[in-house]
């Protein structure tokens, strides 16, 4: 073998490794040097790697780096540099937030990112809503559209359990207490008055005796108790007769949770805000009118 | 012979460079050059310093590339990102001109215009200045090192540094406002990107016009390459009458009265020492000739000397060159400037320039564009009206405030309002301030009645009323801006 190693290819003066297949022979051509030196070291490094930086399952590396850790490091800092601005909405109060167009515009961006989050589930990614889900982008509001009311409904939830202040109402359901005639005039009064049918008079005399009371004698709902315009083209349940007779027989109860307690206030601020500028957000209400949308003072605001 | 060296041929890819030490040269080309320098410097250091009045709105300088605000600015011409196909243009007609100059004038960029080659002529200046002319160069480049010899190096080098750190820091002065920028760059309160821009062009020009010179042309720069498919018979470069100057010899009286046959090149090797890059022209068309003409003006003085005609080298097309060799006479060189493909050449540059000046004429200065809120589409009020809305976008390109009236055409019960507004003060039309030079983005709702399913085609109109401006450009003319959109029911 030893003899067969010092051969030298004729044709290329390269050493052969003494392999021979058929007369074809192998030239005895390594690796560039600088190539293996590479490779040596990139297993060097490869060790220390192992070493340094977590290898094996439930293992560390001394470096105490993880992908987690590295998450939480950049979420530590975004929340850092948002922090003078978040603070700044958190100390501004809502009905002034309007008054500094820039505060604004950041609260707007980021109640759209907390909306995405906590909204879209029942109100849909473009807050438009569904049945029995409030299309946020109208300008009809149960309980009220300006952005103080807004951040109220949205601290303490509609008929949220658990909250003290929720905003609470609760339609009787009527099957128990007016006969099927009856609850089918009552539909076809509120068809007739939502511009939908013809007027009925027994419907509107039980409208008077049953519904008034609520919704107000024309049926244009009060705010103070949740109960909507039935005169307006926008039906949370359907405006249909089968929606409406299911709603006033069996009533309807629908729940949006407090998120006071789960949202920091500056985050529900910022929803508020988001939510106003959709399209139908309302004015602040005047100090001086003697209505008011806030349902804290208890006076009326009937229509809208 | 190895298998080896057919595959690997002993020259290589690359030749260990051999230092160029060009004699200085009088003449006609070297005048030439000097002016082209001249104008090629000015023109790099003064553009930026020109000022130029655009109003209170928009920056005083003349030629301003301002990448921080996506503007750019030249004389009254201003053009924003999405008008970016100007500068495209411009690059196809750079393209079309380096054709153009290519086949009529061979590498005339290379000779006189490039960079690399004005910067090395500068720094080859300073060299002689510094250390002597060739033979004093070659005699210091080859002595030993000695105190003498380290402070020349060091005088040649720090002057080399001194243009370097100047080229790179009029460079600076294009992205930015030039007398600003100057203080703060000395006062240390500039932009990092400033200075390491700087420092990157320093070092290059440093490198490139004092060590690597030819070997930028020869190794790095694909131009010359590409000139090989863009030369042809009739293009003009640097050619050697070798039927005149050959045989050359050095004893020409003792050849003569040995009855032998003797040619016009004394072979005093003028030519190739005057050579920047260090070629033999007689050796014919090469990579390394940059066409700089210089060897002609060396030759034509030993000519003058010797009382023969001048032009043993010159600017000859290779047609003319086979044609004079054959006995014909000397073509006039317009022949070879205007044929077919220089003014086919130059019908397209031109073309180009043109349709670019035509829409530069005329380009809108107002525009407008929306974008339909998808999600929701269509939202139903609580009158029974349908809402749609819109993403709005109103470009004001003129360098001041604008007053517009944003109207509809169409939809004729449609009434329309912004997010800074209510909708109680709906109408057919809004009054819009624009900010000068910039654009103004805003919502913009449109209510109608409801109706059956379908899109209602109208077109947003923004009508401006103020006073059009005239200006040179003559770009402000007052035209509206107009946008067809559809008003969609389901």
């Amino acid at each position: 073998m030893t003899d067969h190693n010092k051969r030298v290819d004729e044709a290329t003066g390269t050493n052969l490794v003494g392999h021979e297949w058929d007369g074809i022979e192998e030239l005895d051509t390594p690796l560039p040097r600088w190539w293996v030196y590479i490779f040596a070291a990139t297993v060097v490094f490869a060790a220390g790697y192992v070493v340094a930086y977590p290898s094996f399952p439930d293992v560390g590396g001394t470096t105490g780096w993880s992908s987690r850790g590295e998450l939480d490091d950049a979420l530590k800092a975004q929340t850092a540099a948002r922090a003078p601005v978040v603070s700044a909405i958190a100390a501004t109060p809502i009905e002034q937030l309007a008054a500094n167009p820039g505060l604004m515009r950041s609260a707007i961006e980021g109640g759209r990112a907390a909306f995405k989050v906590n909204c879209v589930q029942c109100h849909g990614s473009g807050a438009a809503g569904s049945k029995g889900y409030p299309n946020l982008n109208d300008d009809d509001w149960l309980w009220g559209g300006d952005i103080a009311a807004i951040q109220y409904t949205l601290q303490h939830g509609i008929r949220s359990p658990g909250s003290e202040e929720a905003r609470f109402s609760q339609m009787p359901a009527f099957a128990d207490i007016l006969s099927r005639g009856q609850i089918n005039a009552i539909v076809s009064h509120v068809r007739a008055i939502s511009g939908q049918g013809k007027p009925s008079a027994t419907g509107a005399q039980l409208f008077a005796e049953n519904c008034a009371s609520c919704h107000g004698p024309e049926g244009k709902g009060m705010r103070e108790q949740g109960a909507p315009n039935l005169t307006d083209g926008i039906w949370l349940y359907g405006g249909d007769r089968a929606s409406l007779t299911q709603t006033i027989a069996k009533a309807r109860y629908g729940v949006m949770p407090h998120w006071a307690g789960r949202l920091d206030d500056a985050t529900v601020k910022m929803l508020a805000a988001y939510v106003h500028s959709l399209g139908g957000g309302e004015a602040n209400p005047a100090p001086a009118a003697p209505v008011t949308a806030d349902a804290a003072t208890g006076e009326a605001n009937v229509g809208s | 012979m190895s298998a080896l060296d057919l595959i690997n041929p002993t020259s290589g890819l690359y030749r260990k460079r051999e230092p160029v030490f060009p004699r200085v040269v009088k003449g006609r080309f070297r005048q030439l050059k000097w002016a082209v320098m001249l104008l090629c410097l000015a023109v790099y250091y003064i553009t930026p310093w020109i000022r130029w009045d655009r109003g209170a709105y928009a920056p005083d300088q003349a030629v301003l590339v301002d990448l921080a605000n996506r503007r750019f600015f030249m004389f009254d011409i201003e053009i924003w990102p999405q008008e970016f196909y100007y500068v495209a243009g411009l690059l196809i007609m750079a393209g079309i001109g380096l054709f153009l100059v290519t086949s009529a004038v061979g590498r005339a960029w290379c000779g006189y215009a490039c960079p690399q080659t004005v910067w090395t002529d500068l720094f080859q200046h300073v060299e002689r200045w510094i250390d002597g002319d060739r033979n004093a160069q070659l005699k210091l480049n080859n002595a030993p090192w000695s105190a003498a010899k380290l402070g020349r190096r060091l005088t040649k080098w720090s002057i080399w540094l001194v243009i370097a750190m100047a080229t790179g820091g009029a460079w600076i002065f294009y992205f930015a406002d030039a007398p600003t920028l100057a203080g703060q760059f000395l006062s240390g309160d500039a932009p990092f990107v400033a200075y390491s821009t700087v420092g990157v062009l320093t070092a290059t020009t440093f490198i490139f016009g004092g060590f690597m010179r030819e070997q930028v042309c020869i190794y790095m720069c694909p131009w010359p390459r590409i000139q090989t498919a863009m030369l042809d018979e009739k293009s003009l470069i640097v050619t050697y009458r070798d039927w005149r100057g050959e045989p050359r010899t050095q004893g020409v009286k003792k050849a003569a009265a040995a009855g032998e046959k003797v040619g016009d090149c004394i072979d005093c090797n003028a030519c190739v020492s005057v050579c920047p890059t260090g070629v033999d022209i007689r050796q014919g068309p090469q990579l390394g000739c940059i066409n700089c003409a210089l060897c002609i003006d060396a030759c034509d003085e030993v000519m003058g000397k010797l009382n023969r005609p001048r032009g043993l080298i010159d600017y000859l097309n290779l047609d003319d060159e086979k044609h004079e060799r054959a006995g014909g006479a000397a073509r006039p060189i317009l022949k070879t400037l205007l044929r077919p493909r220089t003014l086919i050449y130059f019908a397209i540059w031109a073309s180009i320039g043109l349709a670019m000046l035509f829409t530069l004429g005329e380009r809108a200065r107002l525009t407008i564009d929306s974008a339909q809120d998808r999600n929701p589409v269509v939202v139903t009020m609580s009158d029974g009206q349908v809402r749609n809305g819109w993403t709005i976008k109103l470009r004001n390109m003129e360098s001041r405030p604008r007053s517009v009236e944003l109207t509809m055409a169409g939809l004729p019960q449609g009434r329309m309002w912004t997010d800074a507004m209510d909708r109680k003060d709906a109408a057919r039309s809004v009054r819009l301030n624009l900010a000068a030079d910039a654009t103004t983005r805003l919502h913009l709702y449109v209510a109608a009645p409801a109706g059956p399913a379908g899109e209602t085609p109208f077109a947003l109109v923004a009508r401006p009323l103020d006073a059009p401006l005239n200006n040179a450009s003559g770009t402000n003319d007052g035209r509206e801006a107009a946008r067809d959109i559809k008003f969609i029911r389901q």
